[in-house]
């Protein structure tokens, strides 16, 4: 492998990695406060995509207004299936939250196929994001250099929130301890809606990336990165929003490479993925950042 | 034991036909991906089937009446469907589906229980191999990974060739076995077969890899939502190569999800577009009542498939003089020279359809036909 490969490669990876990531921090940061895998954030991420394209497409509204209000929307998607479906197991095991995140999953999925029909849609993407920058024999997309950059602009801006503001305080009080947080007069379930609204439109954003970045619209989207994302969570220590950014971005060198390396297991790129989960749930449960859980938002 | 409960079974279906031959509607069962993966190639065969049910709705005499079951682009639910088709829905023949895979595990239901399955769209040689009932109006994957070997090499004059391949599908795996067959055989060199699975969106290590080698044609056996992702993601790593595919890329909104990626992209195909210059009468009758009945949407060979399969039930039906399973069977191993929309349709001894391969070339947006060609083996 030549050195231009390599680097083709290697910004490939970072492209996919970050997208991981952006999708991780939405992911982790539910989890970090409500200790819930919300697997019902694949598909609030389809939405999103479906939201903003839908507003380009039919309602003809400039590209800045269709992903604000499609990031809006979304969030307020992500603050209704709190209330719907996660506040009345507040108090019930965790198992039972999970379960019904499973079934807000595939419900939000069939709406989505009864709606916006099971057939791909095209993405019509702003012409500059079509044209590489090329240098020797890489080329390099806009959107390599913007994924990375928003999902580090976003992970210090969330850091911001959950470590400066008064909303952040209840956060981590939350996860901390529900019941006492309660007793503390922290408005319990107004800082957990916020929280679902900040994931989801966050859910939103990897949305939209995702969809200029492999431009096509599907009511299953969202499973596959989904589950990924999941994984990058894990790995960086799920609950821990800078191990979210590192677990996608390494995960998608995990994945870009093994094809680089050894193109005969192409095919099989993500049994590498979910190979990474397993070892790291044998070897640091808690994930590369993920020591002490409780301190964790 | 198997045996006794096997012929319990055939005589429970016995009767069941007798059953039937009162009734005086001939009921035809479609299963089809209308959801999941595959679902743009399923709902436009079954448009296709509609269309022809409502152009010929009885046959002997009988009312004909379509029960249509998603199979949700999964084996096992392909093989729930067509459960369903026989044991609730009473039907006399089946219709479906696209995709080998799901053929192949509906086709098993069809072929224990002695009902008639009539394939669009599936073209893996495994689908029919060793059945009884089941047939299919498409031709097979030999014929086409070799037909666009043939082209890329004889025509074309391309000498290394990629390819990209969906491990996880029986479709793309066949075709790019036998594109590799022939393409090898008439002196060309395959330089390197990637791989990737179903569902996926990335494929750009996998290009870039590609790419290095420097190959003159990548052949990608893929479906259309993948192929035409792969496309665009080609052009945006700068490759140069041709493009080649097979039928399962013959949808009309390749050209908007592709855009300018997708210019000069070559794929095999049943004889059968709407592009086509000398259409035979059948093929320009299916297309304006197509256009008809859908205003806005371009018909395609999938359309078309879906068509020919309802037609050849239709036609086996009048020819075996009464809607029974047994004798619908015979009577559609019987077919010879059927003039469908994708031209003349004999059924062979493994019960595929004869029929020549077409090209088709995406230029200026828009698909062309450009001919078709005779594939070396």
């Amino acid at each position: 492998m030549n050195v231009e490969t390599f680097i083709q490669h290697a910004l490939n990876s970072l492209t996919l990695g970050s997208l991981y990531a952006l999708i991780a921090i939405g992911y982790t940061m539910v989890y970090g406060i409500l200790r819930l895998i919300n697997f019902a954030h694949s598909e609030i991420f389809m939405l999103g995509a479906y939201f903003v394209f839908w507003g380009v497409t039919l309602l003809a509204l400039p590209w800045p207004l269709a992903i604000a209000l499609s990031i809006a929307f979304t969030a307020g998607v992500g603050i209704m299936v709190d209330k719907v479906a996660y506040r009345p197991l507040r108090d019930a095991p965790r198992i039972s939250a999970l379960i019904s995140s499973i079934g807000v999953s595939f419900f939000l999925q069939n709406v989505a196929i009864v709606f916006f029909q099971a057939i791909p849609r095209a993405v019509y993407r702003p012409e500059w994001m079509e044209q590489p920058f090329i240098l020797g024999n890489v080329r390099i997309l806009p959107i390599t250099l913007f994924v990375p950059v928003l999902s580090v602009v976003l992970m210090l801006g969330l850091l911001y929130i959950v470590y400066r503001t008064k909303t952040g305080l209840g956060m981590r009080a939350i996860s901390k301890d529900i019941e006492t947080s309660y007793l503390m007069g922290v408005p319990v379930n107004r800082v957990i809606a916020i929280t679902f609204g900040i994931g989801s439109a966050l859910a939103a954003a990897s949305g939209i990336m995702w969809a200029l970045r492999y431009p096509q619209l599907q009511p299953i989207m969202g499973t596959i990165p989904g589950f990924k994302a999941f994984i990058a969570a894990v790995f960086g220590g799920i609950g821990s929003i800078h191990g979210a950014v590192v677990g996608g971005v390494i995960l998608g060198f995990i994945e870009i490479m093994t094809v680089a390396f050894f193109p005969d297991l192409a095919g099989y790129r993500d049994a590498f993925a979910f190979v990474l989960l397993i070892v790291v749930l044998m070897i640091k449960p808690t994930g590369l950042f993920g020591a002490r859980v409780e301190d964790k938002v | 034991m198997k045996r006794i409960i096997a012929l319990c079974m055939a005589m429970v279906f016995a009767f069941a036909g007798l059953a039937w031959s009162a009734d005086d509607t001939v009921r035809i069962g479609v299963f089809l991906p209308l959801t999941g993966q595959n679902a743009f190639g399923g709902q436009l065969e079954l448009e296709g089937v509609q269309l022809a049910n409502k152009e010929v709705n009885t046959v002997l005499g009988k009312k004909v009446e379509i029960v249509t079951v998603d199979n949700k682009s999964d084996k096992v639910e392909a093989a729930n469907a067509v459960k369903r088709l026989i044991e609730k829905d009473k039907v006399q023949a089946i219709i479906g589906t696209y995709g080998s895979s799901l053929a192949m595990a509906g086709g098993e239901v069809s072929e224990k229980a002695g009902i008639p399955q009539v394939g669009t769209s599936c073209t893996n040689p495994l689908v029919t191999a060793g059945k009884k009932y089941i047939f299919r109006v498409c031709f097979i994957d030999p014929l086409q990974g070799a037909g666009a070997a043939t082209y890329a090499y004889k025509t074309l004059g391309l000498k290394k060739a990629a390819m990209l391949v969906d491990v996880a599908n029986d479709y793309s795996v066949g075709l790019s076995n036998f594109f590799k067959k022939s393409f090898t055989k008439m002196g060309g060199q395959v330089v390197s077969t990637l791989n990737y699975q179903s569902g996926d969106q990335d494929f750009t290590a996998q290009l870039s890899k590609i790419i290095s080698e420097k190959p003159d044609v990548l052949f990608i056996p893929s479906y259309f939502a993948e192929g035409a992702i792969i496309m665009k993601q080609a052009k945006e790593l700068g490759a140069t190569f041709k493009i080649m595919g097979g039928d399962a890329m013959d949808n009309p909104e390749i050209t908007k999800i592709g855009g300018k990626a997708v210019e000069g992209f070559v794929q095999t195909t049943f004889p059968y577009d709407p592009s086509m210059k000398d259409m035979n009468a059948t093929a320009k009758k299916f297309t304006e009542e197509w256009k008809r009945t859908f205003l806005s949407k371009e018909p395609n060979v999938n359309a078309a498939l879906g068509y020919d399969a309802y037609m050849i039930i239709i036609d086996a039906i009048k020819r075996a003089g009464k809607a029974e399973p047994e004798a619908i069977t015979k009577a559609l191993a019987e077919t010879k020279g059927f003039m469908g929309v994708t031209g003349s349709t004999t059924i062979n001894e493994t019960h595929d359809a004869v029929k020549p391969i077409g090209l088709i070339e995406i230029k200026d947006g828009k698909k062309v036909y450009v001919g078709e060609v005779a594939p070396e083996l």
